[in-house]
């Protein structure tokens, strides 16, 4: 299978903090990985350095085979980001936003309305296209924040906490969305609830204090909790591993 | 590469009309031109047919008004998070402050032109030489994309646009009056001689002064043009240099 994201010994010092320590991801077409970790592990600060919005202290990313520090234009066209918190420019209309992202993408014409209508039905996001994004409700946000990431139609998606405000039916539609997109390209998301492990990830990363200390499918990460457990078995194991009642290391 | 460059122009000139800054700008803008040249400039009395009255309060009227155009180019992006959007779009970084910078100056001469009546009054009253008039503009929308290229720099540097704002007031209040006496004192007690040299020939006043004049000097035009691209590069660094914070 195809490795479409790719890290090496990625490291990330803020000052005296090492916020990330060494951490080597591969995510391959047709996986949707689960960032998972506590608050302040490291997952958007990794996540940031895969897209080129930080240099790393150390080590390197590749998007799609492409060095993210040495070509990261070439980088940048192959994947679609949401950021955290999706921001957004508060005056615009999402119509405006989506066609001023796609003729950032080098869409003009026929193409770029193309692309931007394609996107606006992709989410849902047809009855406030023309409102703008300060009348907009955090899920619309949300979603037209996913608009922009898939826009170009690319093969990586990276997402930070994309269902994050959402209420349970969008949530529901988002994660659909999700799987399937994810079926033929890489995605990587973060979040913090596992029930979102559970309902779309292929694989789950967790990430604790900067170190990768579990990685695997969520089947497996199933099973390393108690047999006789029988609720909330994920949120057992992700507690065990990132407040240190387990030895801690890759899995 | 000028084609990404216009489409951030673009979308940054469209943003100053979308919030009622671009209006408050202007008619502040417009009503404090108009008073210093009629009023406090004596444009009538003086009885010439010329706008000297009008441009000389132009380096006043920039200091305090083009601060506002600059402040909000990087630091409300810092502040709402969106230069994470921007800057993991495929734009170059040269792009990016080229385009942002270009929307400001194109703002600016927005406002510029719509002193036009100022220029037809005196030309309905009298014969003026359009040509001292066309380098006063010249010199005027030079001098007010150095200090937007200065803001640029210094929004930048900071999530406040607040700060932004007051310290580019700060450093374009000095890149005017580095050749004056206050100004030289401070220095020569210390710096050595070549750098209080340097300095006095900095000064975007007198620079600006020759231009108004009608004296249309390549030496003048490369000052303000050298100050535009020497702030941009530093703009450039320095967002760059916070992506390896």
């Amino acid at each position: 299978m195809q490795v479409l994201v790719e890290t090496r010994a990625l490291h990330k010092r803020f000052g005296d903090i090492h916020a990330v320590r060494g951490v080597d991801l591969k995510v391959h077409r047709g996986e949707v990985l689960g960032f998972l970790g506590p608050n302040g592990a490291g997952k958007t600060t990794t996540m940031r350095m895969v897209t080129g919005f930080l240099e790393p202290t150390q080590g390197t990313a590749w998007v799609d085979g492409v060095n993210v520090a040495l070509d990261p234009l070439r980088a940048k066209t192959r994947m679609g980001y949401l950021p955290e918190g999706a921001p957004c420019y508060p005056d615009m209309r999402v119509e405006e936003f989506l066609g001023f992202i796609a003729r950032a993408r080098g869409y003009r014409g026929p193409e770029l309305r193309s692309r931007v209508e394609h996107a606006i039905t992709a989410v849902n996001l047809t009855l406030v296209r023309r409102q703008t994004f300060e009348t907009l409700s955090k899920g619309y946000r949300r979603r037209t924040g996913i608009a922009q990431s898939l826009l170009h139609d690319p093969p990586v998606l990276i997402m930070d906490e994309p269902t994050d405000g959402l209420d349970p039916n969008q949530k529901f539609e988002v994660r659909q969305l999700i799987r399937r997109l994810g079926k033929d390209r890489a995605v990587i998301l973060s979040t913090h609830l596992l029930e979102e492990v559970e309902a779309v990830c292929t694989r789950a990363v967790i990430i604790n204090r900067g170190t990768v200390v579990f990685d695997g499918t969520p089947a497996e990460m199933d099973a390393k909790a108690p047999a006789g457990l029988k609720a909330n078995r994920l949120d057992h194991v992700f507690r065990q591993l990132t407040t240190g009642d387990l030895p801690a290391g890759p899995a | 590469m000028i084609g990404r460059t216009l489409v951030i122009a673009r979308r940054e000139f469209a943003a100053y009309f979308s919030t009622p800054l671009a209006a408050v700008f202007l008619v502040i803008f417009l009503f404090l031109a108009g008073l210093f040249t009629f009023n406090i400039g004596g444009f009538y009395d003086r009885a010439q047919a010329d706008l000297r009255p009008f441009f000389q309060f132009h380096p006043w009227l920039f200091l305090f008004l083009v601060p506002a155009v600059s402040m909000r180019l990087w630091a409300e992006e810092r502040r709402t998070g969106t230069v994470e959007l921007l800057t993991t779009l495929p734009f170059r970084l040269g792009e990016l402050v080229v385009g942002k910078f270009l929307a400001a100056w194109g703002f600016t001469l927005v406002a510029l032109a719509l002193t036009a009546p100022i220029w037809i009054t005196v030309n309905w009253l009298g014969e003026p030489d359009n040509g001292v008039i066309l380098a006063g503009y010249v010199g005027s929308a030079l001098m007010a994309g150095a200090f937007l290229a200065v803001g640029a720099c210094l929004s930048a540097c900071s999530k406040s646009q607040v700060i932004a704002f007051v310290s580019c007031v700060v450093a374009c209040f000095l890149l005017l009056l580095t050749g004056f006496p206050a100004v030289q004192d401070f220095f020569s007690g210390w710096a050595p001689r070549a750098v209080v040299e340097a300095l006095a020939s900095m000064s975007a006043l007198i620079h600006f002064e020759a231009l108004v004049r009608g004296v249309v000097d390549a030496r003048d035009l490369l000052f303000f043009l050298s100050v535009i691209v020497a702030f941009l590069l530093m703009n450039a660094l320095v967002i760059d240099w916070k992506k390896a914070l």
